[in-house]
């Protein structure tokens, strides 16, 4: 039986390699191509989320006089929430996909490394929340008169935090998934929440009690969020509070891929991945 | 079978696998030369698959060592994964990708030189043209089946590990698949090693058997000398002595 290579000719062997990161998301573009379902559903939530907060915005900025939606406070809330949200499950979810096709051994034999496909998640990740996302911000503007990109570089901070949490906490889901089987997949959809009444996503920290206070600044996007507020209320940018995101994302960062690593490790050690499924 | 001074395809020393109280594989050593076809045999739960997933390196084993193509699979396993392959009708590909953009996929991480070229030379190989460009979910168990091995063969490789490749086809695609394998480990001189249980594949394909039972190994050789030493006219009866242990095998398990 032929093929176009000849016998003894090899594949080329390198240690990293960016082509292999490029495979696995020409494998996820071909997918997203081939299913519109897929591409309605990343657009889907962003979109209703945004309708819902924004009307609730206009509605509570019409009976307070403005004082608790100050500059949009609302609506750039769930926008960054999304991308938080978006970003986590865009890596997670582009994860499943490998799952549910019965892909991952696939994937596992061949030369990427756990690293490198780790990294084209989070590409993806970028991609879907590009997809998904962004032209909701559009439609903000449209619907709300919000421009979110209208606050410049600091957009550029607050999603890069964002995104850095998302991946962090994504890398950890998709760890667990592996290790425990598509019986873990509704992490995938729920963790984030966890935080969501902790990180003053639409509410100041000083809301919470004292004793919870030291919890929401424990995580990343408290800051970010903290830094929407300031910027939109006082217009002052607070470089400080994305600093220390970045110092704690550097952190959450570095443990979710050091998890990761582990957790295929462990799903190695308990044949997991030779039993992909429940 | 090919005489080389190189290291044999793979070397097994002394591997177990241990899952909690249960021994998957235990104390398992063997040797699969360069160029042969060798068959794993074993009723269910004899640790066939384990052992497989372990020179796969999906599973990382108790005890032991492996050498796949002269590397060590503990420490050097990326230096030698370009250079084998797998398929199994437990994995699948991405049924929603056609199978010419499944083949670019894994083509690009195998690093095959000529993409395009090589998905050509496969469709015509495995007479796959006239699906090349629907998707993989839709086709039948039988293009399935010729779809995942050309997956396997997409980097050519000098190690082809197969799990029960005829399993669920008809006796006429297995054939066909069969007749693909032999031109393939004539070709291009490569070593293939499969788990089955089809018998009369085992003794048309191999050169060597490995028969596994409850972890163990309890018997290898020729499938002929197997036959003559167990009395047998053919491999499953072999098959049968080994795994209900009658015969020479019960006569071997009395032994001290």
């Amino acid at each position: 039986m032929s093929t176009a290579m000849k016998p003894g000719q090899r594949p080329v062997y390198r240690s990293l390699s960016p082509m292999r990161v490029w495979a696995v998301l020409l494998r996820h573009y071909y997918l997203l191509k081939s299913s519109w379902p897929r591409l309605l559903e990343l657009i889907y939530w962003p979109l209703v989320q945004m309708l819902m907060w924004g009307f609730l915005q206009t509605y509570l900025a019409q009976r307070s006089g403005g004082l608790t939606t100050a500059g949009g406070a609302l609506i750039g809330a769930i926008l960054l929430w999304d991308v938080l949200i978006r970003g986590q499950q865009g890596l997670s979810v582009s994860f499943l996909e490998e799952m549910w096709s019965r892909n991952v051994g696939n994937f596992f034999i061949s030369p990427l490394r756990p690293g490198e496909f780790l990294v084209a998640l989070m590409l993806m990740s970028v991609i879907r929340l590009m997809i998904g996302v962004f032209p909701v911000t559009l439609l903000a503007i449209w619907f709300f008169g919000f421009n979110l990109w209208g606050l410049g570089l600091a957009v550029g901070a607050f999603f890069g935090n964002l995104l850095l949490t998302a991946w962090g906490v994504g890398a950890i889901v998709s760890g667990l998934i592996i290790r425990n089987g598509l019986g873990a997949e509704g992490l995938a959809w729920t963790l984030m929440f966890l935080i969501l009444p902790l990180c003053a996503v639409f509410y100041p920290v000083a809301v919470l009690p004292s004793y919870l206070q030291w919890v929401a600044w424990s995580l990343p996007p408290t800051y970010v969020f903290e830094g929407l507020r300031a910027l939109l209320a006082d217009h002052v940018f607070r470089a400080d509070l994305m600093i220390e995101a970045l110092a704690m994302n550097a952190i959450l960062l570095s443990a979710g891929c050091f998890i990761f690593l582990r957790l295929v490790r462990q799903a190695k050690e308990v044949g997991s991945l030779m039993a992909i499924g429940e | 079978m090919i005489q080389t001074s190189e290291p044999p395809a793979i070397a097994v020393e002394g591997l177990s696998k241990t899952y909690k109280s249960v021994t998957a594989v235990d104390n398992v050593s063997f040797t699969v030369a360069r160029g042969s076809i060798t068959g794993i045999l074993g009723g269910n739960g004899a640790g066939k698959t384990t052992t497989i997933g372990m020179i796969l390196g999906l599973i990382l084993p108790s005890s032991g060592r492996i050498r796949v193509l002269g590397h060590d699979t503990a420490t050097d396993r990326h230096r030698v994964l370009h250079r084998m392959n797998f398929e199994s009708p437990y994995v699948a590909l991405p049924g929603r990708l056609t199978v010419r953009q499944n083949l670019r996929v894994f083509a690009m991480l195998y690093g095959v030189p000529d993409a395009e070229a090589q998905i050509e030379a496969l469709g015509e190989s495995l007479d796959l043209q006239d699906f090349l460009d629907r998707e993989t979910g839709a086709l039948s168990a039988g293009q399935k089946t010729r779809v995942a091995l050309a997956k396997a063969l997409i980097n050519s490789p000098e190690l082809l590990l197969l799990d029960e490749p005829t399993a669920s086809l008809d006796p006429d695609s297995g054939d066909w698949i069969r007749t693909r394998l032999e031109d393939y480990r004539r070709v291009h001189q490569a070593t293939i090693v499969l788990a089955s249980h089809n018998m009369p594949e085992v003794e048309r394909l191999c050169d060597k058997v490995i028969m596994m039972k409850a972890g163990k190994i309890v018997d290898h050789g020729a499938p002929e000398a197997l036959i003559d030493r167990y009395g047998r006219t053919n491999l499953e009866d072999v098959f049968l002595d080994v795994a209900r242990g009658r015969g020479l095998a019960g006569e071997k398990a009395m032994l001290p």
